[in-house]
């Protein structure tokens, strides 16, 4: 393998690995925050040990989130140099901000909430878990701002040889960008709902403190559920934005080859991109993937024949990401619908089947949000920056495959240890249920 | 208002505020354990720099933001040269991260004994990297016509290693001096005698930078157009020789003054290699300077502005915790914390 496709994979690695992390962390500081609020304002004992059973998962979780962070930043310097160079001058602020905004609240004001008990108030306890979700969700609006941009480039012009900033407003506002920023972070809602929900379960399973895990499932079913719809609504306002402004990312989704009005939408479709057609293509819903498209049932829906074939991303990882995402979106209302319907304890202790299937849905939002992502990181290829630049003229000149090799087999190596020493210890800690008052 | 200039000496404030800060901590990361016997002690040390070395952190993370940002053409360069160099730093900070947070979280004396091998190695290697990358900045990089013509051995010449053993020892300095006045019980009376000896070896070596780059390197050129500029050498050498004479009777004021003392050393390699950011030894022309690595104004201003608002409220709240935690954590607090 040559550099590019080296720095490509270990680019995918270390951000798929990042973001194992990075959605529990976004939503599990806010139940957090919550849980110590209601203790401070009603005294509720059961709510302070909450607080603390789950503050402890958060922060194995978060440890590690913020250390594989670190390597993305370091990358975009060493395997993408000529990307640096061409489009630092916009693509570098939102990260820089995002480190001063951001990176200095988050990492200040837990140390504050992890060492503070003794030296604050409730009240200001509480406040130093609301910075902190404050930081952590403000530093996912400032990083997903900088990838908005790369796929949907705005408020710059070529000047110098490169790109360069003209419109920071442009930038900042950058509406395709907000519904990413939005959609990521209510999948991390939903991720850290369904992780309180699945642990909660496991215990109350097991009929160990049950007041507590009630507690706990009845909040995170009520937040997973609240976050699953507002994510189906944002999710559709994506999907039309992607059709508008990256229409062939929209025809890979769909895998969708011929240009089409009032296109329905194919249940079954199985791609054959050798051929550049769909092999089985059955159970039509007319006039839906124009609609999903445009909100109009007779929107014309591009083909990906209407672009060159070196300007298609690849269909099959791009189509079957986004099939996988949707189907546990909808499960995810289905699920969480259930559960807050069923958070009463006489109606969960006569379901055990539906706790043990809770249990068994920890892992599910993990998939989503990185079938998500695969959908578009992967659908922005070619472009590294959309329209704007390709993958392929991005990568470092003076980096020799051999040093590639070198780092991707470290991280490799390095990412399994932590991840397996991180699973073991939330696993751990998880068991072992909260301490004693 | 010259935005490049002001971004320049933005740009090397934040490393020396890096250096200054998380010094102390990879400092008490490579000497914690040769002043502390048994857990107790260990933990207490640990807990020492525990509500401030993650904040530190984020020093180095805002400083290699803002090089991408202000100087991008630096920034890529720099990264992608040092590859090797970079990603060695970078496992280290990871090691480190890691194993502080998991240390009390593991069980199992074994596990616990690679966990603080890991905090040892991933405090050392980050310093030392950072150290010879530094002083290679300062020495001049080859850089010809067709790019960078070094490789990760080429880093180790003399001068990038002496600085490079100068950041760890003064780090190491540096933590010795932080346990010996934050630390209560044995581990703060060994932390000082530790760090009266190192205090004589970092003297040597700082004693020998000054020497060894009047000849290896062109750092004293700007000093000579400006005499003025000799102020931040002379008060990284004073400040220095304060430590030493405050830490019996004034160790938090020693402490600053080590501080003082790390942050005009590495100000007075930026002085020196101004208007260049990563200068070229082959040839001038070849080098990465403020006006052709830079963004442009426009970006810059912005990054001004940004940078007013909110460096200043950070400053507020990092200095409000550094006096919430003034005093040791208790035995209650770091049970409480689940850390160590």
């Amino acid at each position: 393998m040559d550099v590019l496709a080296l720095s490509r994979l270990q680019f995918a690695a270390t951000a798929m690995f990042h973001f194992l992390f990075v959605p529990l962390t976004l939503g599990l500081c806010i139940l957090v925050a919550w849980m110590e609020t209601v203790y401070v304002r009603t005294g509720d004992a059961d709510h302070l040990r909450m607080t603390r059973f789950w503050g402890k998962l958060f922060l194995i979780n978060f440890a590690l989130g913020v250390v594989t962070g670190l390597t993305l930043e370091f990358q975009f310097g060493t395997n993408w140099a000529r990307y640096a160079r061409y489009v630092g001058d916009v693509f570098g602020a939102p990260l820089a901000i995002e480190a001063t905004v951001a990176f200095f609240l988050e990492s200040t004001f837990l140390a504050v909430w992890i060492f503070g008990w003794e030296r604050l108030s409730r009240r200001a306890h509480a406040s130093a878990m609301w910075l902190v979700s404050l930081g952590v969700n403000m530093s996912a609006l400032w990083i997903i701002l900088a990838n908005g941009w790369m796929q949907h480039p705005v408020g710059y012009i070529i000047s110098n040889g490169r790109a360069e900033m003209v419109d920071f407003a442009a930038l900042v506002l950058n509406y395709h960008a907000w519904l990413q920023f939005f959609h990521t972070i209510l999948a991390g809602y939903v991720t850290a709902g369904f992780f309180v929900m699945g642990v909660s379960a496991w215990h109350l399973l097991k009929k160990k403190e049950t007041v507590l895990f009630l507690k706990s499932f009845r909040l995170a079913a009520l937040f997973s559920l609240a976050s699953s719809l507002a994510l189906f609504a944002v999710g559709d306002l994506s999907g039309v934005s992607v059709a508008r402004l990256q229409p062939a990312k929209f025809a890979a989704m769909e895998s969708v080859w011929e240009t089409r009005v009032r296109a329905p939408y194919v249940l079954l479709t199985v791609p054959d991109p050798v051929n550049e057609r769909n092999s089985v293509e059955s159970l039509k819903i007319p006039y839906m993937l124009s609609f999903m498209a445009f909100h109009r049932p007779d929107a014309e829906v591009k083909g990906l024949k209407n672009f060159p074939a070196a300007d298609r991303p690849p269909v099959l990882p791009v189509f079957l990401g986004f099939r996988t995402m949707i189907a546990l979106g909808m499960l995810f209302i289905l699920l969480s619908g259930l559960a807050f319907y069923f958070s009463k304890r006489e109606f969960l202790e006569a379901r055990p089947w539906f706790l043990r299937l809770l249990v068994w849905a920890i892992p599910l939002p993990y998939l989503a949000t990185q079938a998500g992502w695969l959908v578009t990181e992967m659908g922005r290829q070619p472009w590294l920056v959309y329209g704007l630049m390709r993958t392929s003229e991005g990568v470092s000149e003076s980096v020799s495959s051999a040093q590639v090799w070198g780092s991707l087999a470290c991280l490799i190596v390095f990412y399994a240890v932590l991840g397996a020493l991180d699973i073991y210890l939330l696993a751990k800690f998880a068991r072992k249920g909260p301490e004693a008052a | 208002m010259d935005y490049v200039k002001l971004w320049f000496g933005l740009w090397g404030v934040l490393w020396a505020v890096y250096f200054a800060l998380d010094g102390f901590d990879l400092g008490v990361g490579m000497i914690g354990g040769f002043v502390s016997r048994g857990d107790e002690e260990k933990r207490s040390v640990l807990s020492s720099i525990g509500p401030f070395w993650d904040g530190n952190e984020v020093w180095l993370v805002t400083a290699g933001g803002v090089t991408f940002a202000a100087f991008p053409g630096a920034y890529a360069s720099m990264f992608s040269w040092f590859y090797s160099a970079m990603f060695l730093a970078l496992f280290g900070l990871i090691l480190r991260g890691v194993t502080l947070e998991f240390r009390g979280k593991v069980s199992g004396p074994v596990l616990r004994k690679i966990l603080d091998a890991g905090f040892v190695a991933g405090s050392f290697v980050p310093a030392l990297i950072f150290g010879v990358a530094f002083g290679n900045i300062f020495r001049g990089l080859p850089v010809g016509a067709l790019g960078y013509e070094g490789n990760f051995l080429s880093l180790l010449n003399p001068y990038g290693l002496l600085t490079g053993v100068l950041f760890v020892v003064f780090f190491a300095t540096h933590g010795a001096l932080w346990i010996s006045f934050k630390v209560s019980g044995p581990p703060s009376a060994r932390a000082f005698a530790l760090a009266k000896k190192l205090w004589v070896a970092t003297g040597v070596l700082v004693a020998a930078f000054f020497i060894v780059t009047a000849f290896d390197t062109g750092l004293y050129t700007n000093y000579i157009g400006c005499k003025y500029l000799f102020a931040v050498p002379l008060i990284c050498a004073a400040s220095f020789a304060a430590a030493r004479f405050l830490a019996a009777k004034r160790p938090d004021m020693a402490f600053f003054s080590s501080m003082v003392s790390i942050a005009s050393l590495v100000c007075t390699g930026f002085i020196g290699i101004y208007p260049n950011l990563l200068p070229s030894r082959v040839d001038p022309a070849y080098s990465l300077t403020i006006y052709n690595a830079a963004s442009g104004p426009y970006t810059l201003r912005i990054m001004a502005l940004v940078t007013a608002i909110f460096l200043p409220m950070v400053i507020a709240y990092q200095f409000w915790v550094y006096r919430l935690f003034r005093l040791p954590l208790t035995a209650e607090e770091l049970k409480k914390s689940g850390l160590y």
